[in-house]
């Protein structure tokens, strides 16, 4: 039953037409169809394009995240600092999120764009589950993402791109039948990276995106144990950001006067957990001593 | 068919019609106890929820038709979302929720070709630390409860709420064993008790498989919106065997 067209006045406080018509369990279309002056980058959009040969405008950019699978789950962890070419434009930033209970998003690029985009995938997910009643599948969540990316093409092209790497577990533990059983173990977490063109790219055992991605990578190759636990992972992320920061200027290290260090989001069965940074810090501090005799790690 | 209806009556006839169409289904209680809102609902479907979560401290429960209040339902879902994404989460007040859709039945009712013939309560749970009494307090330091009507009309409840099929046995049930601040295994089992006293062949013992139990949980951080299913509402409704009176609030659970 639709209410256009048959009211006189709507009440001023009431709930919009647009809100009552059926719709599909998806936040961001919602907002599109709805009140698309809400989505991330909308101003952008509508401006006209840059010149050619102009200087693309100085926003902020990260950064290297890297996740890691082991034996019970997945973490993804990334540096704190924000750059505008050679300015440190926020040494405290946070570009790893908790998506939802079993999942999480880390993002690259344009700082201020990649937030927004976070908070709206986030409640992307929170939506549809409270819609349908029943939480979107990992490989659900992986594509929705990816639409969202493709969504924002138009401004990656004008500079202003977001990278996101996804990571998560499947919560409700039910294997997809084209999931190859006897080679991998749904307690493993799952890793997606994606190209600015909205492209999704799962990968296997560790990815890491960013300026500093080909560093922390390196470093991910040899020191990557498939059958490790989660502390000994957590342990290998924080020492391949350690590279990747050794390497890149627009990655942080650890940041042992300030007690800045990387945020750690490590996904298991029970749920995706953001470690404190007292946990962090631990394990920052047990980086650098190992260090101090050893340089290159 | 009357060539003329005079106002009054015409009304009459909607609200007649709203009313019968409500009372024709299963009755919902939803009330405050110790640890936040808890919401009861005779329902023998596993799918068709009568009961929902809208926010993080927000929960809908609704009686009558199920396609008119599952499109309110999801109309207030998305209201929250936007208005949460726009601002921020902890400006999402149930009072502006429940004030919205006070509206917009209200104009259906008005204007529409035929009246929704929904109840709804809107509930928000309070802050952790928010201690329940039967006294007044400012209405952002206080579990609430906003039960609005097929006409649009809106009433703030300080105890309980309870719609749909025939409410006056439930009413009454629930208003003899009601203590303010109860705890949830009472609560439950008072509200399934009071559910079982109305409907064919009462008094009923209803089973978990006919009910839909979730609470708003004022100490679960962000989202307060819990299901109870399965083995724990098996366990809750179980009365302990030292218990010597029903209604009394001091047992553990």
């Amino acid at each position: 039953m639709t209410v256009d067209g048959q009211v006189g006045r709507w009440p001023v406080s009431a709930i919009p037409a647009a809100y009552m018509r059926p719709g599909n369990g998806s936040f961001t279309e919602f907002l599109t169809a709805a009140e698309p002056h809400l989505l991330p980058g909308h101003g952008a959009r509508q401006s006209v394009p840059a010149l050619a040969g102009a200087a693309p405008i100085a926003v902020p950019h990260g950064t290297t995240i890297v996740a890691v699978t082991c034996q019970d789950g997945v973490v993804i962890a990334g540096d704190r600092r924000a750059t505008m070419g050679n300015i440190i434009a926020q040494r405290d930033i946070e570009k790893v999120f908790v998506a939802d209970t079993h999942s999480a998003i880390g993002i690259a690029g344009t700082a201020g764009l990649a937030v927004e985009l976070v908070r709206l995938f986030r409640l992307e997910l929170e939506h549809y589950e409270k819609i349908e009643g029943i939480r979107l599948s990992l490989d659900g969540k992986a594509n929705r993402l990816a639409t969202m990316i493709r969504g924002n093409l138009g401004m990656a092209m004008q500079g202003l791109a977001v990278v996101p790497l996804f990571a998560g577990i499947e919560s409700d533990q039910v294997p997809d039948p084209a999931f190859d059983v006897a080679r991998r173990d749904p307690r493993r977490g799952r890793i997606f990276s994606y190209d600015v063109a909205g492209g999704k790219y799962e990968e296997h055992d560790y990815y890491a995106v960013g300026s500093g991605s080909t560093f922390a990578r390196s470093a991910l190759k040899k020191r990557y144990d498939s059958a490790a636990d989660v502390p000994t992972a957590v342990r290998a992320a924080v020492e391949a950001l350690y590279d990747a920061a050794d390497d890149d200027s627009a990655t942080g290290g650890p940041d042992l006067t300030r007690r800045i260090f990387p945020v750690v989001v490590a996904i298991t069965v029970d749920g995706a957990v953001r470690w404190s940074d007292d946990e962090v810090g631990v394990v920052a501090e047990a980086v650098v001593a190992g260090r101090m005799v050893n340089p290159g790690g | 068919m009357p060539i003329y209806a005079s106002p009054e009556q015409f009304m009459r006839d909607r609200s007649e019609y709203a009313r019968k169409g409500i009372a024709r289904g299963r009755s919902v209680v939803v009330t405050l106890y110790e640890g936040g809102v808890l919401f009861v609902a005779e329902n023998h479907s596993p799918a068709l929820h009568k009961v929902s979560e809208i926010y993080d401290r927000i929960g809908f429960a609704a009686a009558g038709r199920y396609n008119e209040f599952e499109n309110l339902r999801t109309a207030g879902i998305r209201l929250a979302d936007v208005r949460g994404f726009s601002y921020d989460r902890r400006d999402v007040t149930g009072r502006w929720l429940a004030n919205a859709y006070a509206q917009t039945i209200g104009s259906i009712f008005s204007e529409h070709q035929k009246p929704f013939e929904v109840e709804i309560c809107v509930a928000e749970v309070g802050a952790p630390g928010t201690v329940p009494t039967a006294n007044d307090s400012g209405p952002g330091i206080r579990d609430q409860l906003y039960r609005i009507s097929y006409d649009g009309s809106i009433v703030e409840e300080r105890k309980f709420v309870v719609m749909g099929g025939v409410t006056e046995p439930v009413i009454t049930a629930l208003n003899s064993t009601f203590r303010v601040g109860w705890d949830l295994p009472t609560a439950l089992r008072s509200a399934v008790s009071a559910l079982g006293s109305t409907g064919e062949n009462a008094p009923r013992e209803l089973l978990p498989t006919q009910l839909e139990v979730a609470v708003l949980d004022r100490s679960a951080p962000g989202r307060t919106f819990r299901r109870i299913q399965g083995t724990l509402l098996g366990t809750l409704l179980t009365p302990p065997a030292t218990d010597p009176a029903p209604g009394n609030g001091s047992e553990d659970s």
